[in-house]
C-alpha cells in the first residue's frame, strides 16, 4: 500500500531539507535552491504499489459489464486511473457482422480461435495501459468462465507484475437475467437487425453455449486467488484473500451498490444573500427568491410522489432553510458543506483578483487541483464526498440539497466526467437534476423551477496567465449587485 | 405538510442550524447525526471457544463507540462466572450436564434482558452478544427475542481449524482467565481443549441454505476468506468493512506530535508554522530513536502541515502526507492565544470548557468532527502493520482514544505532550502503551479543564489552567 515509488530508498538522517509550499496545491515539499525536489509524497488515493488487473467472471447477462463500468467510474472519480477492456467490443471489431449464437458454440473452432485472439489483443492493450499510459487499474471484462482462461490471465499478470482480483457474478434468477437482456442486450450492436423475440431467443442460446464449460471460482480449488463472488445481485458475497487497500475499497464498493430502481435528485440551496452580491462561500440565508424556490421545490417533490424519500442537506444555513420548506425530516451532512475558500471566503471575484491575482490565475490554470490558501480544492472535495457517494449508492430515493462545487463533484461521479470537466459543470441555482440509473449509465432530467436567480457560473477565461490584465481575468465573472 | 418559512438559529455549542419557533426547538426535523440505522441492532457472535469471538466483540465495540454509535458487549462467560462463583473444570460444559445447562440457559436469558434494558433505557444502539451460540436452537431463541422487540440481528461467525492459531489464542487470553487462576499453564491448556470438545458435538455452523434469510458474516481462518449474507443497512455494511480490514499480525503503532513549533512557543493555537530550534532537535532525536527501534517496513505518515512534514523530513525516509491528519481547525480562533480567545470570545471559551468534545469553533471544527475526519486513517491503520504517525495534539488525542478505548469526555483531555513518542502494541484484548520521552525540552501545550466553566466566570478563572508561554 502507499504511493511510494520502488526506487526511493530510506537513507540516513539528513539535515532537514528546506520546505516550500507548492503554489497550486499548497503542499509542503522539500526544495533545493528554491526549487521543489522530486521525492514528494502526498496522500493520494494511490494505494497499491503495483497495477491491478480486475478480471470479471460469469455467464452472459450476469451484470459483468454493468459492474465493470460502474467500478471504473468510481475508481476514476476517487482518483485511481482506471480503464475497462471489454472483450465483446474487440470481437465486434474483428467479426464485423454478428450472425447468430452459433459463433459461440464450443465446437466452433473458427469462432474459438477468433475469440482467443481478441482476448489476447485486449490483454495487450491492458499491458500498454498499465505500464506505459499511467493506468493503475484495468478491468478485463469478459466471461472468463473456464479455469484454463483464468490461468492464462494469471500467468500474463505475473509476467508483468500486476496483481489480479477476480469479480465473479453468479445469478440463477430468470427474472433478473431476462431484465438484463431487455435493458442492455437488445440494444447491442449484435442485434440491430433483429426484433425483440429473435434477439432474446438467440441470446438465451448464446448463454447455453457457455454453461457446459463454466467452472465457477471455487472456495477450495481457487483458495490462493483473490476474488469476490457476488451471488444473486448482492444478496450474498464470498470474499477471498483481499491483498491490499485498493482491493478492500473495491470490495466495500461492490457490497454497497444495488440495482433497485430509484432516482437521485440534486439541487443547490435557494438563492442566498451572498449569491446576489456576487460573494463566494460564507454562511448566509436565503433571499426572498431563494425562499420562493424552496417553496416550489417542496411542491415539486410532493408531486413526484416518492415514498420513502430521504432528504440530505449540508450544515450551512442556506441548504437547511431550503429543506425546512419541504416540511419533511432531513439529515444534515457536514461533508456536503461548500468548498472552503480559505482566505477568499466571502470575497467577490473582483476582490480576489485585486488581493490575490496570482492565486486567481493559478485557479484558472488548474481549477480541479487548485487549493485556496487555508482552504480546499475540488480534489479535496471529492475525497470529502466519498462517504456521501457510498451512502447514496446504498440508498434509494434521495434528494440532496447542496452547493455549486459540491453538486459539480457529485454530478461528475454520476455522469462520469473528468477532472478537467468537473469544475466547469453547469449547476445553476433553482434547477433540479433528476438522475435515474438506466442500462449502463444515468439518465439526466433537468427541471428548472421557474424562479429567477443570479447566475453564479464563471467560465474559464481565455487568458489564464499570471501576467494577464485584471480585465482579462474578470471577463467571465457573472453579473451581480 | 407545512410550508411556513421558519427562522433558523445556530446552536451555540455544535454550531448547527435549527429552526427557531419562538424559543422552542421541539419541531426539529433536521438531524445532524447520520442515521446509521433506524432500530437497535444485536450483533450475535457464533463459534467454538478460542476462535476470537471476544477479541472481535471488544474491538468492534471500541470502534463503534469511537465513531459515535453507543455499543456495549454482553459476554456470557461473565454472567456464568457470576452465577457459578468458582470454576472447577471442563465438566461444567459437558452437553449432558443438565444442571449446568440450566444455569447457562438462565445466564443467556439474563443477558438478553440486560440487552433489552440497554436499548430501552440507556440509549444503546448496538449490543454485542458475545457467546458461542453454536446451536441452531440457541440462535433461534435470540432471533425470536429480537423479532419480538423489533431489533435487527447480525451474526458474526468465526471459523478456524488451524490448531496453531487456536493454541496461541488459548495461551494469550485463556490461561490468564479468572477460570484458571489456580492452575498452571499446561493444566489450563489441557482443560480448555477438553472444553472445546464439549461444544464440537453440538456445533452447527450457519448454513448457506437453511440460514439464507439471516444477516451474517462468516470469517474463515482469521480473515483469509469471508462469506457475507444479506447486509441490511448502513451500520451492518460498516461493520463488515471494518471486520474485513482488521488483522492479528503483531505490529506496533507509534504516535507522536510534530516537534515544538514557533507558534507553540508563543502559546498560539493552530496555524501552519515551522519548527522552533528545540523542535528541530526533537526531529533529529526522533530519527535516532526510530533507527534504534529497528522496525521492519515502517510506514511514516504526516499531515499536510509544515511542522509535521519538517519533523518527518529529519527521518530521511519516505513518508505519506494525509490531509485528514491536519490539526483541528480553530476557525476564527486560529493563531490566537488563549488570552486573546478569552478577550474576544469569552462565551465561546466557556462553552468549550463545558463540552470540549462537541464544541465546534465558529467557522471551525469540533473534536467530534475530527473523529469523523480521522475514520479513514484508523481504517488504514488497521490494515497496516508498523506505522509512525506524526501529527498534532487534538488529532493524537482522537487516535489515542480509539486505541485505548477512551470516552468522549476523556478524549479532549488526554495528555499528549510534545517530544514524546507513544508506542502502541496490541496485546490480548487491548493495547499496551509505552511512552518514550525523548528528553528534548519543549513548552507544555496542555490546558486542563478549569474549575469554573460558567459563562459568567471572571477572566482569571478561565485562564487559570493556561500553560506558560512567551
Amino acid at each position: 500500500m502507499s504511493g511510494m515509488d520502488d526506487d526511493i530508498e530510506p537513507c540516513g538522517p539528513t539535515p532537514s531539507r528546506e520546505l516550500t509550499q507548492n503554489p497550486l496545491k499548497k503542499i509542503w515539499m522539500p526544495c533545493k535552491n528554491g526549487l521543489p525536489e522530486r521525492h514528494i509524497f502526498q496522500r493520494k488515493v494511490c494505494m497499491t504499489n503495483c497495477p491491478t488487473l480486475i478480471v470479471t467472471v460469469g455467464l452472459p447477462a450476469r451484470g459483468k459489464t454493468y459492474i465493470s463500468k460502474k467500478l471504473t467510474r468510481y475508481l476514476n472519480w476517487i482518483g485511481v486511473p482506471t480503464k475497462e477492456f471489454n472483450v465483446g467490443q474487440y470481437r465486434r471489431e474483428c467479426v464485423k457482422i454478428y450472425k447468430s449464437f452459433e459463433f459461440f458454440r464450443p465446437d466452433n473452432e473458427e469462432g474459438l480461435k477468433i475469440r482467443k485472439q481478441c482476448a489476447s489483443a485486449a490483454l495487450n492493450d491492458v499491458r500498454q495501459y498499465l505500464t506505459e499510459e499511467g493506468g493503475q487499474v484495468a478491468v478485463f471484462d469478459a466471461t472468463n468462465t473456464t479455469r484454463e482462461r483464468r490461468e492464462t490471465i494469471n500467468r500474463f499478470a505475473e509476467q508483468n507484475g500486476f496483481k489480479v482480483f477476480f469479480v465473479e457474478s453468479v445469478c440463477e434468477d430468470p427474472d433478473v437475467i431476462a431484465e438484463n437482456i431487455v435493458q442492455v442486450k437488445l440494444g447491442s450492436p449484435d442485434y440491430t437487425h433483429c426484433n425483440t423475440e429473435q434477439a432474446v431467443e438467440d441470446f438465451m442460446k448464446r448463454i447455453k453455449c457457455y454453461e457446459n464449460s463454466y467452472q465457477p471460482l471455487d472456495e477450495v480449488l481457487d483458495r490462493e486467488l483473490s476474488f469476490i463472488k457476488i451471488i444473486d445481485v448482492g444478496r450474498r458475497y464470498l470474499v477471498n484473500q483481499v491483498q491490499d487497500h485498493i482491493q478492500s475499497r473495491i470490495v466495500y464498493y461492490l457490497m454497497n451498490i444495488h440495482i433497485t430502481p430509484r432516482s437521485i435528485y440534486l439541487c443547490r440551496h435557494g438563492e442566498s444573500e451572498l449569491n446576489v452580491r456576487g460573494r463566494i462561500g460564507g454562511d448566509s440565508g436565503l433571499t426572498a427568491r431563494g425562499k420562493e424556490f424552496a417553496r416550489c421545490l417542496g411542491q415539486f417533490m410532493h408531486k413526484q410522489g416518492i415514498s420513502d424519500l430521504k432528504v440530505w442537506t449540508s450544515q450551512m444555513k442556506r441548504t437547511i432553510q431550503t429543506a425546512e420548506a419541504l416540511g419533511v425530516p432531513y439529515e444534515q451532512w457536514k461533508a456536503l458543506n461548500e468548498i472552503d475558500a480559505g482566505v477568499c471566503e466571502e470575497l467577490m471575484y473582483e476582490e480576489i483578483q485585486q488581493r490575490y491575482p496570482l492565486e486567481f490565475a493559478l485557479r484558472d490554470q488548474d481549477k480541479y487541483r487548485y487549493r485556496y490558501p487555508k482552504g480546499e480544492s475540488y480534489e479535496d472535495l471529492v475525497q470529502r464526498l466519498e462517504p456521501v457517494i457510498m451512502e447514496l449508492e446504498r440508498q434509494e430515493n434521495v434528494l440532496v440539497i447542496c452547493h455549486q462545487a459540491v453538486m459539480r463533484c457529485l454530478l461528475a461521479y454520476f455522469l462520469d466526467k473528468t477532472a478537467e470537466e468537473l469544475p466547469y459543470l453547469k449547476c445553476p441555482l433553482h434547477s433540479v437534476l433528476k438522475l435515474t440509473p438506466v442500462a449502463y449509465g444515468c439518465k439526466v432530467e433537468r427541471i428548472s423551477l421557474k424562479v429567477e436567480a443570479v447566475n453564479t457560473h464563471r467560465e474559464r477565461p481565455e487568458n489564464v496567465d499570471v501576467t494577464r490584465q485584471p480585465e482579462e481575468a474578470l471577463l467571465t465573472v457573472p453579473a451581480h449587485h | 405538510m407545512s410550508t411556513e418559512q421558519t427562522e433558523l438559529t445556530q446552536t451555540p455549542l455544535l454550531k448547527i442550524w435549527v429552526p427557531w419557533a419562538g424559543g422552542s426547538t421541539n419541531q426539529r426535523r433536521g438531524s445532524s447525526r447520520p442515521q446509521f440505522t433506524n432500530s437497535p441492532t444485536m450483533i450475535v457472535m457464533v463459534g467454538l471457544p478460542a476462535r476470537g469471538k471476544t477479541y472481535i466483540s471488544k474491538k468492534l465495540t471500541r470502534y463503534l463507540n469511537w465513531i459515535g454509535v453507543p455499543t456495549q458487549v454482553f459476554n456470557l462467560g461473565q454472567y456464568r462466572r457470576e452465577a457459578v462463583k468458582s470454576y472447577k473444570n471442563y465438566e461444567f460444559f459437558r452437553p449432558d450436564n443438565e444442571e449446568a445447562m440450566n444455569i447457562r440457559r438462565a445466564c443467556a436469558l439474563n443477558a438478553l434482558k440486560d440487552i433489552a434494558n440497554y436499548f430501552a433505557k440507556e440509549q444503546g444502539q448496538v449490543a454485542v452478544f458475545d457467546a458461542t451460540n453454536t446451536t441452531r436452537e440457541r440462535r433461534g431463541v435470540i432471533i425470536s427475542f429480537a423479532k419480538e422487540k423489533g431489533y435487527k440481528v447480525f451474526f458474526i461467525e468465526s471459523i478456524c481449524d488451524d490448531p496453531e492459531i487456536i493454541e496461541a489464542n488459548i495461551m494469550e487470553v485463556k490461561v490468564s482467565s479468572p477460570d484458571y487462576e489456580n492452575c498452571d499453564k499446561e493444566e489450563a491448556l489441557e482443560d480448555f481443549l477438553k472444553r472445546i470438545e464439549c461444544y464440537k458435538t453440538t456445533y452447527v455452523s450457519l448454513d448457506d441454505e437453511s440460514d439464507r434469510h439471516l444477516s451474517y458474516i462468516k470469517i474463515f481462518n482469521v480473515g483469509s476468506r469471508y462469506l457475507v449474507n444479506r447486509v441490511q443497512d448502513h451500520i451492518q455494511s460498516r461493520i463488515v468493512y471494518y471486520l474485513m480490514n482488521i488483522h492479528v499480525t503483531p505490529r506496533s503503532i507509534y504516535l507522536s506530535r510534530h516537534g515544538e513549533s514557533e507558534l507553540n512557543l508563543l502559546g498560539r493555537i493552530g496555524g501552519d508554522s515551522g519548527l522552533s530550534s528545540q523542535g528541530k532537535k526533537y526531529a533529529s532525536t526522533l530519527s535516532e530513536f526510530i533507527r534504534d527501534q529497528a522496525i521492519k517496513d515502517l510506514k511514516v505518515w504526516t499531515s499536510h502541515m509544515k511542522r509535521t512534514i519538517q519533523t518527518a523530513e529529519a527521518l530521511g525516509v519516505a513518508y505519506e502526507q494525509w490531509k485528514a491528519l491536519n490539526e483541528i481547525d480553530a476557525g476564527v480562533c486560529e493563531e490566537m492565544t488563549y488570552e486573546e480567545i478569552q478577550e474576544n470570545y469569552p462565551e465561546e471559551f466557556a462553552m468549550r470548557d463545558q463540552d470540549k468534545y462537541r464544541y465546534r469553533y465558529p467557522k471551525g471544527e469540533s473534536y467530534e468532527d475530527l473523529v469523523h475526519r480521522l475514520e479513514p486513517v484508523i481504517m488504514e491503520l488497521e490494515r497496516q502493520e508498523n506505522v509512525l504517525v506524526i501529527c498534532h495534539q487534538a488529532v493524537m488525542r482522537c487516535l489515542l482514544a480509539y486505541f485505548l478505548d477512551k470516552s468522549a469526555d476523556e478524549l479532549p483531555y488526554l495528555k499528549c505532550p510534545l517530544h514524546t513518542v507513544l508506542r502502541l502494541t496490541p496485546v490480548a484484548y487491548g493495547c499496551k502503551i509505552e511512552p518514550f520521552y525523548l528528553n528534548i525540552k519543549a513548552v507544555n501545550t496542555h490546558r486542563e479543564k478549569p474549575v469554573n466553566v460558567d459563562v459568567t466566570r471572571m477572566p482569571e478563572e478561565a485562564l487559570r489552567t493556561v500553560p506558560e508561554h512567551f
